[in-house]
């Protein structure tokens, strides 16, 4: 075992393997912290509190990906709820229906193989 | 903080290396040494004279250490800052400050690179980045597509508006002999490109050349014995506001913005004195941005601004007059050839370009994706 605490990228995922978006939570400055760190930005300290959005967001800003091959694809940021950004893509409707200002709902991608599980959004609505 | 002294140090050679598509085999430390050639000779110094080097370049881990072997030099101050684009504008704070300091009298500060020849997945290596990789931005032009979609959506900035951007990049680029571009574009030339990340087609983004070069920084008294007149160093400012686009703080507002208010306060110049600019045009939207964040409209209004040809060769304001990253060259962090324009409307050496009664100049540099802004404000004797 190696020395010290699990990483903040693996305790995320390790929430993202449950199906759980989770982000830092810093008590002392009140505010939420994404994406995870050893420390806070506002305060510097370690003092950091693991919790779990209830996945309903805002779509902040959003773009089109037209790759040399294959399909186009959203890639968006999303602001959740509990005042966290993410980047992110919204799925179930095409990539370029997606709106600034939608609400969105997120569920967990599961790529399979070696890659990890992420965070994506659909229509809140459609959720 | 006391901060630098302004016009306590002048930019006195600039030159570019070869550029667009290299000589094959051709090195950026090669290209390095070209400009560093190249730039001594315009200035009337000696390579023996130099005891500063700076360097920026993503295809050398270290650089400077390249390039000093390369010229022979064991100088007393070296500097590779780099922090994308914007890294030249550092350096030449960086070097002011030295030279203030008393810790070197002559620096160099040089780029090179070959993404053009060697392709740009050789040119850079690929950092992952666990929260956003997963989504395949194609980055960096997704990163700037979706600050793009927020201007668009905060203050109705049209794709034309950008566009416009464009078509006034390629105008000056007709103007300049070493320019990549040499056909017109317009308008409907834009919108109709190739679609890369919504709503920036191809010719909304830079190009993808080789290029490099190197510029002379000496102190003032020493630039005032020199022949060609100085491009004194009246202001410079900078400003980290994140790394990855998803944590810029608001997308619709850059670095610039402080960074153009620590140089504005140092030079004791605002806006309005400014007779040319060089602003890092990496992608259409980020002339809007900068010309709002530099204070030459409203926060909001940079679309509606540079319609109608406003800064083209026709305007009334003279922006990237050689054309910029969009039309003239970009080898990847082009923010050298900022420095190297500004100089060279200050001196009036820009020929068919050239800006007529040209004292104050902007230049501009922006470094990952819109992370890193850096202003250094230029001027000639007038203005000392």
């Amino acid at each position: 075992m190696p020395a010290g605490e699990q990483s903040p990228l693996n305790t995320y995922l390790a929430h993202l393997e449950k199906g759980e978006l989770a982000y830092q939570f810093s008590p002392d400055a009140g505010k939420a912290v994404f994406y995870p760190r050893v420390l806070c930005p506002f305060t510097g300290s370690s003092k950091l509190e693991w919790r779990i959005s209830k996945g309903l967001g805002t779509v902040h800003a959003t773009t089109v990906v037209h790759p040399a091959e294959g399909a186009a694809y959203n890639v968006a940021l999303i602001d959740c709820d509990e005042g966290f950004r993410l980047m992110s893509r919204v799925e179930d409707i095409a990539p370029d229906k997606v709106r600034i200002g939608q609400r969105v709902r997120f569920r967990v991608h599961r790529p399979g193989g070696e890659e990890p599980p992420c965070p994506v959004f659909v229509p809140a609505e459609a959720a | 903080m006391e901060g630098l002294k302004r016009a306590s140090a002048a930019i006195v050679g600039v030159a570019e290396s070869d550029l667009g598509h290299v000589a094959d085999g051709l090195s950026v430390i090669d290209l390095m040494a070209q400009g560093v050639q190249r730039a001594l000779a315009d200035s009337g110094l000696r390579l023996k004279d130099v005891d500063g080097v700076f360097t920026a370049t993503t295809q050398s881990r270290l650089s400077v250490l390249a390039l000093c072997e390369y010229l022979g030099l064991d100088p007393p101050f070296i500097g590779s800052t780099i922090v994308g684009g914007s890294s030249f504008e550092y350096h030449v704070a960086h070097a002011m400050s030295a030279i203030e300091q008393g810790l070197c009298s002559v620096a160099v500060i040089a780029y090179g690179s070959t993404q053009r020849s060697v392709g740009r997945k050789q040119a850079s290596v690929r950092e992952v980045n666990p929260y956003e990789s997963p989504f395949r931005p194609f980055m960096p032009s997704s990163a700037y597509a979706l600050a793009a979609s927020r201007h668009m959506h905060q203050f109705g900035t049209t794709r034309e508006q950008m566009a416009a951007v464009a078509v006034a990049a390629r105008e000056w680029a007709l103007l300049n002999p070493a320019a990549w571009e040499k056909k017109p574009l317009t308008i409907d030339g834009v919108l109709s490109a190739r679609m890369v990340s919504y709503p920036f087609t191809v010719r909304d983004c830079c190009l993808v050349t080789d290029g490099g070069g190197a510029v002379i920084v000496t102190s003032a008294e020493r630039a005032r014995s020199l022949e060609k007149k100085p491009a004194y160093v009246l202001g410079c400012g900078q400003s980290v506001t994140h790394s990855a686009i998803s944590s810029m703080p608001d997308l619709t507002v850059t670095g610039a913005l402080a960074s153009g208010k620590t140089a504005y306060k140092m030079a004791k110049l605002g806006p309005t004195d400014v007779d040319v600019l060089a602003l890092y045009d990496a992608f259409t939207i980020n002339t809007i941005l900068f010309l709002e964040d530099l204070g030459f409209c409203k926060k909001g209004e940079g679309g509606a601004f540079v319609a109608g040809g406003r800064i083209g060769p026709k305007g009334s304001l003279a922006v990237n007059t050689n054309g910029g990253g969009l039309s003239y060259c970009h080898p990847g962090m082009y923010g050298l050839f900022l420095l190297i324009e500004a100089v060279r409307q200050l001196r009036g050496e820009c020929g068919e370009r050239q800006v007529k009664d040209c004292d104050v100049a902007i230049a501009h540099g922006n470094g990952g994706v819109l992370s890193s802004q850096a202003t250094v404000i230029l001027g000639n004797s007038a203005t000392v």
